[in-house]
C-alpha cells in the first residue's frame, strides 16, 4: 500500500516537472517572438512610411531644404565610393594576417599578442575608432575629413571580422592537402597561393560581406571624423575623358553616407523630412539584409557542399 | 618549416650545381620577403590598439592639464561649451550606466532564454530558421534602430506613461536591448552546444527532464561562455551610440532614472563632432577625455571577462 501511493507520488512529480518542461519551452518561444516581431515592426513600419517616399527621384536628387524634393544621391554615390576604400584596404590586410597567424606565425610572445590584440579590437566601441580616426587620419596624417579618412577608418573596424573569418576558414582546410602540396616540393607560399586561400574563398567572403555590412551601417565613427550632414555635389568622378583615364581626387573630397543623412533627416522636427528617413532607412535595412542574407547563403551552401 | 626541395633527383641531367643553388636562394628570399608582409599586415591590429592608445592619451593628457582629475571624477556638472565650464564625467557616466541597465535588463534574460531553448530544447527546424533571423537582427544598423526607438516605442511608451518625454533613456534603452539580444543569444548557444553529450546523456539517465538538466548540467558547464557572451553584451551596451543619440535626447543629465531623457558618453562625443569646434580647444579634447573614459570602461569589462571565463572554464 505505501508503495502504491509512493508512486503516485511519483508521479505526481514527474507530471509537475514535466509541466515545467513545456512551460519553460513557451516562454522560450515567446523570447524568440519578441525578436522576431521586434525585427518584422521595424521593418513594417520603416515599409508603411518610406516606401511612397521611393520615387527614381529619391536616388537621383540631392538633400534640400524642402522634404519633398529632398534625395539620396550624395548618400549613397557617398556610401559606395567609402565601401569600395573600406574593401579595398580591409580585404587584403585581413586575408593576409589571418593567413599569416594560420600558416605561418611560430608559438612565441609576439603572436600571442596579436591575437589578444585582435580579440579585444573586436571590442572595442565604434566610435573608439571615429576618434582614433579624428586625431591620426584627419589631423595627424592631413587627409582631412575626406572619403579616405571614413574608408580606413571603416576598414580598421571590420578587420577583425575579417581576420577571424579567414582563420575559421583556413582552420577547416585538412592538414592532408598541405601535406600532399609540400609532398609534391610546394613551397609555403605556393601552398598558401594554390590551395589554402582558393580554398577558404568562400568563408573568407562570407566575413567580408558580414563586415561590409556592418561597415555600411556604422554611423557614429563617420560622424565623429567630422563628415558634413549636407552635401549637395558629388565626388569628383573617378574616369576621366582624357588620359590617363583615372582619377583618384575623389579620394579627397568630402562626402555623406546613407546612415547620416538618415540620422540628419531624423533628427528634424518637420514631419516630411521624418518619411524622408523613414525612406532612407527602409533602402539601408533591405542593403545590409541582401548582404547579411548573402552571407548566410553562401554559408549554408558551403556547409552542404564541401566535404573533405 | 623548410618546404624548398634541394634533392637532385637521380635520373635528371645533372645541371650546374651553382645554378640551382642561385635558383634556391632566391626562392628562399622570396618566401622570407612574402612571410614579411604577411607579418606586418597581422601586426596592423597591434598599431591600431597603440593608435588608439596614443590618441586618446594625448589629447586627454592636455585636457587633464586644464581639468584636474578630481573634478573630472567628481564635480556634478558637465557644461564644456558654456562660459562657466565644469566638467563632470559622472553626469555622462550616469546617462551611459542607466540606459546599460535598462539595455541589459532585456539582453540578458532574454537572449539566455532563447540560447537554452534553441540548444535543448528547440527541434532542428526552428534553430535553423531562428538563427540566421537572429543574426539579420543583429545585422540591422544601429541608426535605423535609433529611429525605431523614437518614432514608434516611444509613442507607444507615451500611450501607458503619458508623462513620459519625447526623449528618453528608457525606449532607447529597450531597443537597445533587443539589439544586443542576437550577440548573447549566440554566443551562450554555442557555449551549451559545445557541452560534450555524454553529461546531457548522463543527466537524463538519472531521471532529469530537459528543463533540470539544462539549468543544472548544461549552464553550469557552459558557463564561462555564457559569462563571455554577457561581457560583450555589456561592452555593446556601454559602447552603443546612434540609438542613444537619436532616441534618449544629448542633455547632459545627472539622473539614474530611465524615464528622464539624459546624454551618455557616446551621444555627447557625437554632439560635439556634428557642430565644429576648432581643433585644439578644450571642447575638442573633451571628446578624447570622454572616449578614454569608455576605454577604460570596455577594458574593464574586458579583463573582468577574461578573468571569469579562466576562473570557470571547465576542460572536457
Amino acid at each position: 500500500m505505501a508503495y502504491a501511493k509512493n508512486l503516485e507520488e511519483i508521479r505526481k512529480l514527474i507530471a509537475s516537472h514535466k509541466r515545467w518542461d513545456l512551460f519553460f519551452a513557451c516562454i522560450g518561444v515567446v523570447a524568440l517572438m519578441i525578436g522576431v516581431l521586434t525585427f518584422v515592426a521595424l521593418f513594417a513600419d520603416m515599409a508603411i512610411k518610406g516606401v511612397p517616399r521611393l520615387e527614381w527621384d529619391f536616388f537621383t536628387s540631392f538633400p534640400s531644404r524642402r522634404a519633398g524634393q529632398a534625395g539620396i544621391l550624395s548618400a549613397w554615390v557617398g556610401s559606395t565610393l567609402v565601401m569600395l576604400t573600406t574593401a579595398f584596404f580591409a580585404v587584403p590586410l585581413g586575408v593576409a594576417a589571418g593567413l599569416y597567424l594560420e600558416e605561418y606565425a611560430p608559438k612565441n610572445w609576439v603572436t600571442d599578442i596579436i591575437e589578444i590584440n585582435i580579440t579585444n579590437l573586436a571590442g572595442v566601441p565604434s566610435i573608439v575608432y571615429g576618434l582614433l580616426a579624428l586625431g591620426l587620419f584627419v589631423y595627424q596624417f592631413g587627409f582631412g575629413q575626406s572619403i579616405l579618412s571614413a574608408g580606413l577608418t571603416l576598414a580598421l573596424l571590420i578587420l577583425p571580422v575579417v581576420i577571424v573569418a579567414t582563420r575559421e576558414a583556413i582552420r577547416s582546410i585538412p592538414q592532408g592537402i598541405r601535406e600532399g602540396a609540400y609532398a609534391l616540393g610546394a613551397t609555403q607560399w605556393q601552398v598558401c597561393k594554390d590551395h589554402i586561400v582558393p580554398y577558404s574563398s568562400a568563408g573568407i567572403l562570407t566575413g567580408v560581406i558580414i563586415g561590409m555590412a556592418r561597415a555600411i551601417g556604422e554611423t557614429a565613427p563617420i560622424i565623429t571624423i567630422g563628415a558634413l550632414t549636407f552635401i549637395a555635389f558629388l565626388p569628383p568622378s573617378p574616369i576621366k575623358a582624357e588620359p590617363p583615364f583615372v582619377s583618384f581626387e575623389w579620394l579627397t573630397s568630402p562626402f555623406t553616407v546613407m546612415p547620416i543623412q538618415m540620422f540628419n533627416w531624423t533628427s528634424r522636427p518637420e514631419a516630411a523630412f521624418l518619411v524622408n528617413a523613414a525612406a532612407a532607412g527602409f533602402v539601408l535595412v533591405l542593403m545590409t539584409l541582401a548582404m547579411n542574407g548573402l552571407a548566410i547563403y553562401i554559408r549554408y551552401r558551403l556547409r552542404k557542399r564541401i566535404k573533405w | 618549416m623548410s618546404a624548398v626541395p634541394g634533392l637532385a633527383s637521380s635520373p635528371m641531367p645533372s645541371v650546374d650545381a651553382g645554378a640551382r643553388l642561385k635558383q634556391r636562394r632566391s626562392r628562399v628570399l622570396r618566401e622570407r620577403g612574402i612571410e614579411s608582409v604577411l607579418f606586418l599586415a597581422a601586426l596592423v591590429s597591434v598599431f591600431t590598439t597603440v593608435g588608439i592608445v596614443y590618441v586618446l592619451v594625448k589629447e586627454s593628457v592636455v585636457f587633464f592639464t586644464h581639468v584636474p582629475l578630481w573634478d573630472f571624477l567628481t564635480d556634478t556638472q558637465w557644461t564644456p561649451l558654456f562660459d562657466d565650464a565644469h566638467f563632470g564625467i559622472m553626469v555622462l557616466l550616469s546617462g551611459t550606466l542607466t540606459s546599460s541597465l535598462v539595455a541589459l535588463a532585456i539582453a540578458i534574460p532574454l537572449g539566455t532564454i532563447i540560447a537554452i531553448y534553441l540548444s535543448e530544447f528547440a527541434p532542428f527546424s526552428v534553430r535553423e530558421i531562428a538563427k540566421p533571423f537572429l543574426e539579420l537582427l543583429g545585422g540591422v544598423p544601429t541608426i535605423v534602430y535609433g529611429y525605431f526607438a523614437l518614432l514608434f516605442v516611444t509613442p507607444i511608451l507615451q500611450w501607458f506613461y503619458p508623462e513620459l518625454p519625447g526623449f528618453n533613456i528608457l525606449s532607447a534603452g529597450i531597443v537597445m536591448g533587443i539589439m544586443i539580444i542576437p550577440y548573447v543569444s549566440s554566443i551562450s548557444e554555442d557555449a551549451m552546444r559545445a557541452v560534450p553529450m555524454s553529461l546531457r546523456e548522463g543527466s537524463y539517465a538519472m531521471g532529469a527532464t530537459r528543463y533540470q538538466t539544462a539549468t543544472r548540467v548544461v549552464v553550469p558547464a557552459a558557463f564561462s561562455g555564457i559569462a563571455s557572451a554577457y561581457i560583450l553584451g555589456i561592452s555593446r551596451a556601454v559602447g552603443e551610440t546612434m540609438i542613444l543619440a537619436v532616441a534618449a535626447g544629448m542633455q547632459p543629465n545627472l539622473t539614474f532614472n530611465p524615464l528622464e531623457p539624459a546624454a551618455t558618453i557616446t551621444a555627447y562625443i557625437v554632439q560635439v563632432a556634428l557642430g565644429d569646434l576648432p581643433h585644439g580647444s578644450i571642447g575638442y579634447q573633451t571628446i578624447f577625455a570622454a572616449g578614454l573614459t569608455l576605454m577604460v570602461m570596455t577594458l574593464f569589462f574586458n579583463i573582468a571577462g577574461h578573468v571569469l571565463r579562466k576562473r570557470y572554464r571547465e576542460a572536457y
